[in-house]
């Protein structure tokens, strides 16, 4: 799954400089201390099946090729094993690092729909993975347990918190206004 | 000494996809003196890959709700899910130690009359079964071993890594699963994809799910090189889900066709325990609903449950 033929070069003229601060503060603060050997990407299972690499979104970033980064589907692709944070010699903790532009990326609107889908169910339900229907509750009475279990699936004053916190950080219109630019 | 007690995070996927393991926990804890505490009006951890991913302070005050949760009954947190210990663990962790993002998030919690204050501790159910019940423990109350069963396991990430922060175990060469694992006397069967991903986290399942797959098939095939296992042991439920549905997904996206049982581990210490599978409804895994079979019950050394419709009214 190469996309080498695909690819534009880098535009170098076009950069953000304050995207390495707004990583550093999103959840990524020690970036700036990759030297580029790359133990990470020979690390990663996510680059080793997709056009992933999470040096090169590193090296990216570090030049503030802000658009480059966040608008990338590939940024997407990380499952957050961790293994590069355990083997980089830098600390950078990669993973994080990747969190943070995914931050940044959504706040610009980048957000693929089955994750907002997940995000609104939390908001609706309490739970990413809702309870669902009867056949579920079936299927709880059948391994011997209550058909709801005592978390927010039986506790709609749960779901009411999770709605005012996301009101109070401003979650709800995070996920809500790109249903709209959806349409 | 008093009776540990723990309240019992439950999640989304053990309740909701996988109550056999929300039912052999409870088995399993209350064999070993362990007591659970129902953790009345959690929500999703919540899911780390889509949270984190999204919002770092409104998944920080997500989890920060739960933890307070626990806080005002005053007793530490169990989760048998790798997902919902990334979570809570990470943030109780993050917010004892970061100023700025506590304040943002009991800012945010105070619209619900609640706040962080950093007095409990989160455990996974593989802390509480090695740190607290013991191996010793575990060994003495099994009594119907895996003798002969052919075990790999499947460790998955977020319970040991970062290893550096978490400080659990040696993510590069673990050994408290699989120390847990051989207790109930089953073979460690070792293949080179071990550690590797299941391939769902990362909010990666949700996007992509034959991508996904692809990382759970390169398991497999490491396995199959390696000779082959009976069971699949793992601590997670979203693995867990990923390792056994997704053997039915795989044959739709791969053509290729798997067939391992798959376990989390409070499944495989209930059954060495001597509890009977419907007493926890282990034939209830979806690879099972899904492909109208059954747990290879022979290999495992198990009687075949005699009711077809194995219900666990006791
Ligand atoms: S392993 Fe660390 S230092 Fe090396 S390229 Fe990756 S992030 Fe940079
Ligand atoms: S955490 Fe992400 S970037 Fe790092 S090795 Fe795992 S999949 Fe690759």
């Amino acid at each position: 799954m190469t996309s080498a033929e695909e690819k534009v070069p880098i535009d170098i003229d076009n950069v953000d400089h304050e995207f390495v601060a707004l990583i550093k503060k999103a959840g990524g603060p020690n970036i700036q201390s990759c030297f580029q050997c790359g133990t990470c990407s020979g690390s990663c299972p996510a680059g080793a099946r997709t056009n992933y690499l999470v040096r090169g979104i590193i090296r990216k970033a570090l030049l503030g090729l802000k658009e480059e980064c966040i608008s990338s589907p590939e940024l997407w692709f990380c499952t957050t094993c961790y293994t590069c944070t355990d083997r980089c010699p830098q600390d950078v903790q990669p993973t994080e690092v990747i969190k943070a532009i995914r931050n940044i990326a959504v706040q610009s609107g980048y957000m693929l729909a089955p994750h907002q889908k997940v995000a609104l169910n939390v908001l609706k339900t309490g739970h990413a993975v809702p309870l669902g229907g009867e056949t579920w509750e079936k299927l709880r009475q059948k391994v011997g347990l209550e058909t709801r279990p005592p978390n927010a699936s039986s506790h709609p004053d749960a779901i009411e918190e999770i709605v005012k916190l996301a009101k109070a950080s401003g979650f709800d219109k995070l996920v809500a206004e790109k249903e709209e630019k959806k349409e | 000494m008093a009776k540990q007690k723990f309240m019992h995070f439950l999640g989304c996927i053990i309740p909701h996809r996988y109550p056999s393991i929300e039912k052999a926990a409870r088995l399993v804890f209350a064999d070993l003196g362990i007591e659970l505490l129902d953790m009345e009006k959690a929500s999703c951890c919540p899911a780390p890959g889509v949270f984190g991913s999204f919002d770092r302070v409104t998944w920080a005050t997500i989890a920060a709700r739960n933890l307070t949760i626990a806080e005002e009954a005053g007793h530490n947190i169990t989760t048998g899910c790798n997902g919902c210990f990334a979570s809570l663990w990470d943030a109780n962790h993050e917010l004892k130690h970061d100023d700025e993002l506590r304040d943002a998030v009991n800012e945010n919690l105070a619209t619900i009359d609640r706040v962080f204050k950093g007095t409990v501790e989160v455990t996974h159910y593989v802390d509480a079964l090695y740190s607290v019940a013991g191996l010793e423990k575990i060994r003495e109350t099994i009594t119907r071993p895996f003798d002969g069963v052919r075990m790999a396991l499947h460790p998955g990430c977020h319970w040991m890594r970062p290893k550096n922060i978490k400080q659990k175990d040696d993510s590069e060469r673990p050994h408290i699963f699989r120390d847990i694992c051989e207790a109930s006397g089953a073979t460690y069967v070792p293949y080179k994809d071990e550690l590797i991903c299941c391939g769902a986290g990362g909010a990666v399942r949700t996007a992509d799910v034959k991508t996904a797959l692809d990382f759970t098939k390169q398991k497999f095939d490491s396995l199959l090189e390696a000779g082959g296992a009976d069971i699949i042991v793992t601590p997670c439920p979203f693995c867990e889900l990923q390792l056994d549905l997704g053997q039915v997904e795989i044959q739709k996206h791969f053509e290729a066709e798997y067939h391992f049982d798959i376990m989390h581990v409070v499944e495989l210490l209930a059954l060495a325990f001597g509890h009977e599978p419907e007493e926890f409804g282990l034939a209830t895994h979806l690879q099972y609903m899904q492909r109208k079979n059954e747990p290879a019950w022979q290999v495992l050394g198990i009687e075949r449950p005699t009711a077809d419709d194995a219900s666990a009214s006791e």
